[in-house]
């Protein structure tokens, strides 16, 4: 099937990412590239473990002094909630539904931007009420690069998913921008797992161990 | 062809160059900047050779020496081994697998100028008030005390290229799994293409670790972070942990091709079927695996525990067993063929004695208890030289000899090419036996001189003879290089006479779009197979149609520049007011031309039917 062609929604493929060549290989590469972030943070997290609490006197606040539980449960409830409404956004791209497909892209992209509203304050409260900041401690550095690393992604992925929309506001689906999407969507999805990590691993540990 | 490539000035050619996708266009850009730094790398090691030749020599002082040892190793590892390798990969696998172009045209020329403004980066250190001295290692105790602007040339620039090597990476891997022609399954790849398939997925796994310890790095000296500063809860071991991740499996990235390319020279001149082919098949993936297993090798005096030491020693001492599949592998390939032997032959002979001195030195390196005693002598230094020397050197100056009538389309000569082997092997093991002696004798590595009387005088004279010795090599190749280059004469599909796989199959260079009709596999070493059925072409696998062709763009340049330039923004930034704007500006440039990329459709052109038909003499 070429590329170019103009597609209704009788002749769209069941799989339509992985219709042409582009496609197939957009989406092996791009999972292979999740495959190396995977062990980027899995860096990250390492680092985190091993430098968790490790401040230079009785005066800085630990973990157990900063995590507040419902601020939390607001950031994940908002992104894998995001991460469902790509999945349905993703649901239309299949069946050729372009507007319902942009109108849940959307909605992802406001969630996303209401959870990074919440970053950006629980990072603010840190720095000003608490005194722990990027410079503060070995602990400050790491966490803040584990989970700014993440935010970084976040606003990558909202920026991306954005341009796309708007990129093909008009246009309509096609077999070109369909692995376009597809891919959008894994990466975001990608950033929804990590932060089930940074959940559990920061903040759950974090309060409780 | 773009309209581009058809004007010949050298302004059109620079810009056909530095706009192009081709995978045998990238491959000639990654084999100039390789070589380059091949060239720079090679002067360094010559300036401590210099320095080291005699006893309390003041040719150079403490500071310099540091830097030109820290720049040499680098320079050597990041950016002349592995840039040579890629430009064999570039040249030949998607040849190999019988693809018309790599799975990411634009991703790969992306990689070459990441790495092209990585090195530059680095380099530009020797004018911006002094180069890197803490090592290639750049331990974060000795680099956080590092003053100056040094270590971050090293963090920016090592930065900037390895995101081109991931996304190197990343491409062959897809290309290797979604481009091969009708008939080439797993099991008939060539050998090379099967390496640089592992070497690929090694770099995948293994460059994020050196990716996050650099941004550690980076934040700690320029941006106030913490991670290495004891004082306040950091902790230097995790540098240690993190570089070796990436460290050991960066030996096998290297080392793995240089095993392909042998396998192939091997057993194209004792034409014969490599011997074993599915247990070296097995033996590659399992070094793969086995390779991330090993990194605390590195750090048994750093004091993780007799435990760790003891799991770590097993499983380094393991690697041998595949290694020995494949040493045994060559030679029953060798044993009973009808040998040739060429340049690239002689090298691959030559290799296999020296690479198992390097093996064996390694295995006495795992002995965790007797590594105390070499550790950080030049036992190590001699070590690591065998193998990438003897290993990876030999391997790309095999490749070369192999694959330049396949890049260039003329033959390098052979007896300046076997002048070449003769002086670079002797220099070889003149300039690196007698350092494993040294260090036994406990000279430490990274000393920048030594005294009288201690015993080390002779070994040292002998290792900087032979260090004059390998430059004598290297000038000669170049001699060779552009004696053929003038000469210029045209060679056929397979000068060598006994090509075995694909890329033999068709002209020398290939035509842009490599294959008018992808060919069809039947068989392991594909032409091969069909020469000895009486056949002189290989049957194709689909009739004759359009060609699709990616068009080039110079967007890979300018994302690449913009990190460049915010490099030098983030380096300055503690300093200058103009820093910060720099550092987004330049960022700016990167991201912005990514955004172009995203938003403009690049569909790509078409050859047609008809211009291929009357495309005879095709040139690329």
């Amino acid at each position: 099937m070429q590329i170019q062609e103009k597609m209704t929604f009788e002749t769209w493929p069941a799989v339509p990412e992985k219709e042409t060549l582009e496609g197939r290989n957009k989406f092996l590469g791009f999972w292979l590239f999740l495959g190396g972030e995977t062990v980027l943070f899995a860096t990250l997290f390492a680092t985190y473990l091993a430098l968790k609490d490790k401040v230079p006197g009785p005066d800085h606040p630990l973990a157990q002094d900063l995590y507040s539980m419902p601020l939390v449960f607001v950031m994940t409830m908002l992104l894998l909630t995001s991460s469902l409404t790509s999945v349905y956004a993703i649901y239309h791209m299949k069946n050729f539904n372009f507007k319902k497909m942009r109108f849940w892209f959307i909605i992802t992209v406001l969630l996303g931007l209401g959870f990074l509203g919440c970053e950006i304050y629980e990072f603010n409260h840190y720095v000003h009420d608490y005194n722990h900041t990027f410079s503060s401690s070995a602990f400050g550095s790491a966490f803040y690069t584990l989970v700014g690393f993440h935010g970084a992604h976040v606003i990558f992925g909202l920026c991306w998913i954005t341009a796309l929309v708007v990129r093909n506001w008009r246009r309509g689906l096609s077999l070109y921008n369909a692995p376009k999407f597809y891919v959008a969507s894994l990466y975001w999805h990608f950033i929804d797992v990590v932060w089930v990590f940074i959940f559990s691993v920061v903040y759950l540990m974090g309060m409780v161990g | 062809m773009n309209s581009y490539a058809q004007k010949r000035g050298f302004l059109a050619t620079l810009w056909d160059y530095l706009t192009t996708v081709d995978h045998k266009k990238i491959a000639i850009l990654y084999l100039v900047a390789g070589g380059f730094f091949f060239v720079l790398g090679g002067i360094e090691a010559l300036l401590i050779r210099v320095q080291l030749a005699v006893p309390n020599n003041d040719f150079m002082s403490a500071d310099m020496f540091n830097q030109v040892m820290t720049m040499h190793g680098t320079t050597m590892i990041f950016l002349a081994a592995m840039p040579l390798l890629f430009a064999l990969m570039n040249a030949v696998l998607p040849l190999q697998i019988g693809a018309r172009d790599v799975a990411f045209p634009f991703i790969n020329a992306l990689g070459f100028w990441l790495f092209l403004f990585g090195g530059i980066f680095l380099n530009l250190s020797w004018f911006l008030g002094g180069a890197p001295d803490a090592g290639w290692t750049s331990y974060a105790s000795l680099s956080l005390a590092s003053e100056g602007k040094r270590i971050d040339f090293y963090t920016l620039g090592l930065q900037i290229s390895g995101f081109g090597t991931l996304m190197a990476g990343i491409n062959f891997i897809v290309t290797i799994i979604n481009m091969r022609t009708t008939g080439m399954t797993y099991m008939r790849m060539p050998m090379f293409t099967w390496t640089t398939f592992v070497a690929c997925s090694l770099i995948l796994f293994a460059f994020p670790p050196l990716t996050i310890s650099i941004f550690f790095l980076i934040f700690d000296r320029l941006f106030g972070a913490q991670f290495f500063n004891v004082d306040m809860g950091g902790n230097t071991i995790i540098w240690e942990h993190l570089f070796w991740i990436f460290g050991h499996p960066e030996v096998y990235i290297l080392v793995l091709p240089a095993f392909g390319i042998f396998s192939e020279v091997i057993s194209t001149f004792s034409r014969k079927r490599l011997f074993g082919y599915a247990s070296m098949v097995f033996a590659t993936v399992l070094i793969g695996f086995l390779g991330f297993m090993v990194w605390a090798h590195h750090m048994f005096t750093t004091g993780l525990g007799p435990i760790a030491n003891a799991i770590f020693a097993v499983a380094t001492m393991a690697i041998a067993v595949p290694t020995g599949i494949k040493i045994f592998n060559w030679l029953l390939t060798m044993w009973g063929g009808s040998i040739k032997l060429t340049t690239p032959m002689l090298y691959a002979v030559a290799f296999i004695p020296s690479f198992v001195i390097g093996g064996v030195t390694g295995i006495m390196n795992a002995a965790s208890v007797a590594d105390y005693q070499y550790h950080d002598t030049y036992f190590v230094v001699g070590h690591f030289h065998y193998v990438i020397l003897g290993g990876v050197v030999f391997a790309v100056l095999a490749g070369l000899h192999f694959y330049w009538p396949k890049m260039f389309g003329t033959m390098l000569n052979e007896t300046l090419g076997k002048i070449t082997f003769w002086l670079f092997l002797i220099g070889f093991h003149l300039t690196f036996f007698v350092q494993h002696f040294l260090g036994l004798m406990g000279m430490p590595r990274r000393t920048f001189t030594f005294l009288e009387g201690q015993g080390l005088e002779t070994g040292n004279y002998i290792s900087s003879i032979g260090s004059v010795l390998m430059a004598v090599a290297s000038v000669i190749l170049v001699i060779n290089i552009i004696i053929t280059s003038v000469k210029n004469k045209k060679v056929g599909n397979d000068p060598w006479g006994d090509g075995r796989t694909l890329e033999w199959s068709i002209s020398s260079p290939p035509p842009y779009y490599n294959f008018k009709q992808l060919p069809l596999v039947r068989s392991i070493d594909a032409y091969w197979h069909e020469k000895m059925e009486g056949r002189k072409e290989m049957p194709p696998a689909e009739p004759l149609g359009d060609i699709h062709m990616p068009n080039p763009s110079f967007i890979p340049f300018m994302i690449s520049f913009g990190l460049f330039i915010a490099a030098f923004g983030a380096m300055y930034r503690p300093d200058y007011s103009w820093g910060l704007p720099v550092l987004i500006g330049g960022l700016v440039i990167t991201f912005g031309s990514m955004l172009v990329r995203s938003l403009k459709d690049d569909l790509g052109t078409y050859i047609k039917k008809e211009e291929l038909d009357d495309d005879k003499g095709v040139k690329a």
